[in-house]
């Protein structure tokens, strides 16, 4: 038990806390002023209310008695979580991230305070990422409390704990795509269950669009064309996150993630300016 | 400090604002006037910067609302319609949130916070969570952060909107007291306030300005401004009647009230005199014939007949 201890505490524990601080460092001397302030806002107000609380505790019990009952952590005696637990998170996290971003913009809009924030001399991307990465603290935090899975995992075996870490990786860059997708879905409605609905939609499609059989029927439909079979399943979220989680860190791969992000991060600006005129 | 200049917003095929332009300057308070619908909310939108404007263009104090959106934003406190805030927050927190965004020092933002709880009477609510407030106090919180940054400019829309006749008053006092040292805007459709608080009044409708001026200048252009109104005791009605209209100074008369030793009429000064000249020749007239003089005054425009007469084009097509 010990040993299972000491090997999450230096393999997990120990990257969670350089992120952190990474995070925290970036924030208080690279990002504008006005960032901070929106995001310090958004995170009280996301852990005064119920929502973080409810989403974070769903998402665990969930996550983790889906491994345990069905994915069979245990009896599976493998000291590899993919199986078992990566390959169901983003599942949870096409449900999970939307619930945790729909009040992004849509209550924003609904309250009318955007109107008092993009009034304020602030630029509008600076607000867009305040609020976006103060949602992905809430989505970071349901990561790190996992860790019990983790540990028991150690306890059993011992398994590669980078390959785990990376599992780890990729589901957050899932989550945060899904919550990049539910950024711009809300910026174009003030009512949160058509933000919520409506993201579920996109992010289970662009996570489907991946699957074997689609990218196996555009062949058949398009045999000439295999181009636009890879094409469409090197759009899809799932292929570079399984990618990753398989413990091979790959840049084209986090740039895939970080582009996707960016773009959505833009289209919520875009999609706040047409709303606006 | 507030220049606007052809400012025109569409919305799809239908003209909100059309071809807009005026100025404030600093010191002065201007009442924007308008039926619902005219525009006046389009407008302070977009002088804030929040709505992009179809055309035209508008700087505060030199900065262009477009291309340099933010030292622009910088000088303005803004007053939204209806007032939205957080309501998870208390109302201190939000106006340090205020603050924060709006650039004060960090050196400075609890004296700038303790000045807006002071200046907009929020001492008893300061801790209070910003969901639990009345109406009133919601109002005078969004104010409040409005003049955190004691900006130059303040566009207020609306601001004493859901007050009670108290707040209202305080509201005004406000408007009044921070416009001896900046340029607001503030609508309403309330046309005591411009009376009471305005050192210029325009009046837009349908996206198009119908009227500019001091209050007293458009009080001018009521159908009635100038009229001077008598009532007269001791002669037949009738009697009077001929005396006043034998009077050079007077043009003509409406008598709303004849009796038998009594009459009110309402007489329009003669081309060339002026209503003071009219009411002095009717006080002459009184004393030579012995006549008791009840009443006699010379009628001020109302504001709400100018406004009526117009934003009638309005209603005209409307029916």
């Amino acid at each position: 038990m010990g040993n299972a201890i000491n090997n999450v505490l230096l393999d997990f524990a120990l990257p969670s806390l350089v992120v952190c601080l990474v995070f925290l460092v970036l924030l208080k001397f690279v990002a504008p002023p006005a960032v901070r302030t929106v995001f310090k806002r958004e995170v009280r107000s996301y852990f005064m209310s119920p929502i973080a609380y409810v989403c974070v505790v769903t998402f665990l019990l969930v996550s983790n008695g889906i491994s345990f009952w069905f994915g069979g952590v245990v009896e599976r005696g493998e000291a590899d979580l993919y199986m078992s637990y990566f390959q169901y998170l983003p599942w949870f996290f096409i449900v999970v991230a939307p619930a945790v971003g729909m009040r992004l913009w849509s209550e924003e809009q609904r309250l009318g305070t955007m109107e008092l924030m993009l009034t304020m001399p602030i630029a509008p991307w600076q607000a867009i990422l305040g609020k976006y990465l103060a949602a992905s603290v809430v989505l970071f935090s349901m990561l790190v409390l996992s860790f019990p899975i983790v540990l028991t995992v150690n306890y059993l075996g011992s398994p590669d704990n980078g390959v785990m870490l990376s599992g780890f990786v990729a589901s957050l860059l899932v989550a945060l795509s899904f919550l990049s997708i539910t950024s711009l879905v809300s910026a174009f409605t003030r009512s949160q269950i058509v933000a919520l609905l409506i993201s579920i939609g996109l992010c289970l499609f662009v996570w489907l669009v991946g699957l074997q059989p689609v990218s196996d029927s555009l062949l058949k439909v398009f045999p000439s064309m295999p181009w636009i079979s890879s094409f469409v399943s090197g759009l899809s979220v799932l292929t570079h996150f399984n990618e990753l989680s398989k413990g091979i860190l790959v840049s084209r791969d986090l740039v895939f993630f970080l582009s996707f992000i960016g773009f959505c991060l833009f289209g919520t600006a875009v999609g706040l300016r047409l709303n606006r005129s | 400090m507030i220049e606007v200049r052809n400012l025109s917003k569409h919305f799809g095929g239908k003209v909100a604002v059309d071809q807009l332009s005026f100025t404030v300057k600093k010191g002065e308070v201007l009442g924007f006037l308008g039926p619902n619908g005219a525009g006046k909310s389009t407008t302070m939108r977009m002088i804030t910067g929040y709505l992009p404007m179809t055309g035209g263009s508008v700087s505060i104090g030199g900065a262009d609302v477009v291309d340099d959106e933010l030292t622009a934003k910088s000088r303005i406190g803004y007053l939204p319609e209806n007032a939205p805030l957080y309501n998870d927050m208390s109302v201190e927190g939000f106006l340090r949130f205020a603050a924060e965004l709006r650039q004060v020092p960090a050196s400075q933002i609890k004296a700038a916070v303790d000045k807006a709880v002071e200046t907009c009477f929020l001492q008893s609510v300061r801790q209070q969570s910003i969901d639990t407030l009345s109406k009133g106090y919601r109002h005078r919180t969004c104010l409040a952060q409005s003049i955190i940054h004691d900006p130059d400019v303040l566009i207020l829309d609306e601001p004493t909107d859901g007050l009670d006749p108290n707040q209202k008053h305080e509201a005004r006092e406000l408007i009044r007291r921070m416009g001896k040292d900046k340029a607001i805007i503030f609508s309403t459709h309330i046309l005591e306030e411009v009376d009471a608080a305005c050192s210029r009044a325009i009046i837009i409708d349908q996206g198009r300005i119908v009227a500019d001026g001091t209050p007293d200048e458009l009080k001018q252009q009521a159908a009635h401004a100038g009229v001077v109104v008598a009532r007269l005791r001791g002669l037949a009605g009738t009697g009077i009647k001929q005396e006043l209209e034998r009077l050079s100074e007077c043009k003509s008369l409406e008598v709303s009230d004849s009796g038998e030793d009594i009459i009110c009429a309402r007489v329009d000064p003669a081309k060339g005199k002026t209503s003071e000249d009219l009411s002095s020749a009717i006080f002459r007239m009184a004393v030579d014939k012995n006549l008791t003089v009840e009443e006699l005054r010379i009628e001020e425009g109302r504001l709400d007949d100018v406004f009526r007469q117009v934003t009638q084009s309005d209603t005209a097509t409307k029916a």
